[in-house]
């Protein structure tokens, strides 16, 4: 790290501040909206409002394009986040890591709970096809991955999870309107300690609003967002029990 | 004029092959009928309205003469019976049902010339209206215009249909032809449909015949300002298909979507309750006027868009069998297909081109309804935004029916208001500038285009004629759909699935036959 740690945002000069911006107001597309939207901004704390469109949505909301600069900034130095630190593997290497360190495959019980009908995400991370060149857990040789699919209880997963004596629990939550993913996430969690379950497997939750960081404070073990692929899950799964097994 | 040159041979073995297929399903429409098909008999005669806990009257009634061994004979005869013998008007006979006041299978039978005269009676106003319904949409289309091609399709989605309203107008304003109204997720597993206007739901709002009240309000409202007639519709789909297909007939809805097989491949629902329920849905749709749009989009979101590309088509054929089994025109079938390949992939807009042409050349007279890209959205807006504009740009190319437009935050939300503003202006945009440009090119004879859409109907091809020989439940059984495994007596709804008796009737059922001639 330089000695100067501050970072602001970059527009087209070291330092300038500048941030492009869209929004919409309940307000009409003329000089009162304008108006409007550029105090907003100020009271955000932007200098130099340039509000450089403004497009009528109807029924009184307008769009609006601006560009403003900030003098807010950020020490990167002071800067914590807690990402998944295991490296990622491909899926052969993963295959050889689990037969090395574990010696038995490991069982996966993958869904998408509660009122949650998408399964573009468990479908990228356990199906046999994957997702863009990376396959699914399903066509691991040391996985033995359960997809469960789409709007499945917690109540059912965990049962199924104990029947198959799974090694981990995966969670897809893709609808995160109202927050309904933390809703069904806790729940989960609360049935699982409830039923004793938490301690006996990995639960591992992904989704396009969740981080890593956002799971461990739910209580999950991992958290995977946008940009995961079936590698990271995998990787993670692998490294994680077999240092488990180590310490037991 | 773009145009693929497709062996005419290929086209007849693939509809030959689709049509045995869902030919050799007459033993489950005529011997068979569902809780569902039921429920919706009970609304066309008139019963609507719910219990204090929230169980809708059309379950009350099913579920009584269920449990009192009553049902075999159908829903209608109990409760046109009970008319009779109370002099009471079928919604009274509901909610004394309701109120643990009346048993149906107790009550003495009335002579059945009087029971089919009181259903004939009930039938005829019922149909009546709906035809009324189709002759008004029918009458706005010649006062405002036809749609145009393709016509714009967005969704609305807050989870309260006044919001959904105010969205769909701002829409509508803007330029959407059709307006779908997103069903909260868990709605299509439901077994009943909730009853009343509703104001909250998970990522998207429910489907209640008030709601579609609603928003078919509001839409006329900005029909008559715009001069342009704007459409609705919503998801017959799911456990409770036939219902909303008729309360959608009922309230002017004009499209519905409607699929033969995503409630077995997509929902688990049990394969003859989804074929059953599909069969009289669709009859009502057909009824209504109203156009349907089949889900061949998602056989594309869970597997690859180019090696399954086949799998879409065969979908597409087996939904115009099934849908020319109830009576629905080809001018009303909005077969699907969307646009999911992989950008990376070399040369992806040739393989899209491809398959768009291909779905034109084999229905050109279906309203063809275009999905967008979904599977390779993310949370870069501006790659989507960018994306979303090359599917415009092949919709328009090549005349598809109907665009439902991709939004630039697919990946990351249910549609904002600007979000909704953006894509109908990509789209506008788009539209304009390659209007006719389809008429002025013309594809070299055995370049990658045409060779693709040939091969792509050749698997479909194959693909089909190996599941008419096999039958299409020992074909589901076996994962030959979307690799998914859906065993016959599987799945849900298995239950509400029964096998008529010698005196079953269902009044609107032998009627539509009859006026659709089937």
């Amino acid at each position: 790290m330089s000695k100067n740690n501050i970072i602001r945002p970059y527009g087209d000069t070291s330092g300038d501040g500048k941030m492009q911006l869209s929004f919409s107001l309940p307000v009409p597309p003329d000089a009162f909206g304008k108006e409007a939207a550029r105090l907003l901004l100020e009271r955000i704390g932007f200098e130099s409002v340039e509000i450089t469109c403004l497009r009528d949505l109807r029924e009184g909301y307008t769009h609006f394009i601006a560009y403003a600069v900030t003098s807010a900034s950020v020490d990167t130095s002071k800067i914590k986040v807690k990402v998944v630190e295991t490296p990622v593997m491909d899926m052969e290497a993963t295959d050889a890591y689990i037969s090395e360190h574990i010696g038995r495959k490991l069982t996966v019980v993958g869904a998408c709970i509660e009122s949650d009908a998408h399964t573009v995400g468990i479908d990228a991370i356990m199906n046999m096809k994957g997702y863009n060149h990376r396959f699914g857990l399903e066509r691991y040789q040391m996985f033995n991955a359960i997809n469960m699919g789409a709007q499945v209880p917690s109540e059912d997963l965990l049962a199924r999870a104990r029947k198959e004596k799974a090694d981990v629990i995966l969670v897809s939550q893709v609808v995160t309107q109202k927050n309904i993913h933390i809703k069904n996430l806790t729940r989960l969690i609360e049935l699982a300690e409830a039923e004793r379950l938490r301690d006996k497997m990995l639960f591992i939750c992904g989704g396009p609003r969740i981080s890593h960081e956002l799971a461990i404070e739910l209580g999950y073990d991992a958290g995977f967002g946008t940009g995961s692929y079936s590698t990271d899950v995998a990787s993670f799964i692998a490294i994680t029990l077999a240092a488990r097994a180590v310490k037991a | 004029m773009l145009k693929l040159d497709i062996d005419p041979k290929l086209k007849t073995r693939a509809r030959t092959a689709a049509a045995r297929i869902a030919g050799s399903f007459a033993w489950l429409f005529d011997d068979y009928s569902s809780l569902a098909i039921e429920r919706t008999v009970l609304r066309l005669m008139g019963i609507d309205g719910a219990l204090e806990d929230g169980k809708p009257l059309p379950n009350v009634v099913v579920d009584h003469l269920q449990a009192k061994n009553a049902l075999l004979r159908g829903a209608a005869i109990p409760v046109a019976n009970a008319m009779l013998s109370r002099g009471l008007n079928a919604q009274d006979v509901a909610e004394a049902v309701g109120r643990g006041e009346l048993d149906l299978s107790e009550l003495p039978e009335a002579p059945p010339e009087q029971v089919y005269k009181v259903l004939d009676k009930l039938s005829t106003q019922m149909l009546r209206h709906i035809r009324g319904q189709r002759e008004e949409r029918d009458k706005l289309f010649a006062e405002y215009g036809p749609r145009r091609v393709p016509a714009i399709y967005v969704i609305v989605a807050t989870g309260n249909i006044y919001e959904d309203a105010v969205q769909a107008k701002a829409a509508a304003t803007e330029g959407a032809d059709i307006i779908a109204v997103i069903r909260s997720t868990a709605q299509s597993l439901l077994d009943y449909v909730p009853y009343g206007a509703t104001t909250v739901g998970f990522g998207g709002t429910f489907a209640t015949q008030e709601n579609f009240r609603i928003m078919r309000a509001a839409l006329d409202e900005v029909s008559e300002q715009q001069k342009r007639y704007i459409s609705l519709t919503n998801y017959a789909s799911g456990l409770c298909m036939p219902e909303i297909a008729a309360m959608g007939a009922m309230e002017r809805l004009d499209l519905m979507l409607n699929d033969a097989m995503y409630g077995i491949l997509f929902r688990d629902i049990n394969p003859k309750r989804t074929l059953l329920d599909q069969y009289f849905s669709r009859m009502v749709n057909a009824y209504a006027g109203i156009e349907i749009q089949t889900g061949e989009d998602n056989y594309l979101t869970t597997s690859d868009a180019i090696e399954k590309a086949y799998t879409v088509t065969a979908s597409q054929l087996l939904n115009e069998q099934f849908a020319l089994l109830s009576g629905v025109k080809p001018e009303k079938m909005g077969l699907g297909h969307a646009y999911e390949i992989d950008p990376e992939q070399e040369n992806s807009f040739s393989y899209e081109l491809a398959h768009a042409l291909l779905t034109k050349e084999l229905f050109p007279d279906s309203p063809v309804k275009y999905m967008p890209p979904t599977k390779f959205a993310s949370g870069n807006i501006f790659k989507t935004h960018l994306m979303d504009a090359m599917f415009n740009f092949v919709g328009q190319l090549t005349h598809q029916g109907v665009q439902l437009l991709g939004m630039m935050t697919e990946a990351i939300h249910t549609p904002h208001l600007a979000d909704r503003s953006l894509a109908i202006e990509n789209a506008q945009y788009i539209f304009k500038a390659v209007k006719d440009l389809g008429d002025n090119l013309s594809l070299a004879p055995n370049s990658f285009v045409n060779r693709r859409a040939g091969e792509v109907l050749r698997e479909a091809v194959e693909f089909l004629e190996m599941v008419a020989e096999d039958g299409l439940f020992k074909a589901m059984e076996r994962g030959e759909f979307a690799d998914i495994k859906r065993p016959e007596n599987g799945g849900k709804g298995l239950e509400g699935v029964f096998r008529k008796d010698a005196q079953y009737f269902n009044p609107f059922l032998d009627k539509m036959k009859q006026e659709l001639g089937l």
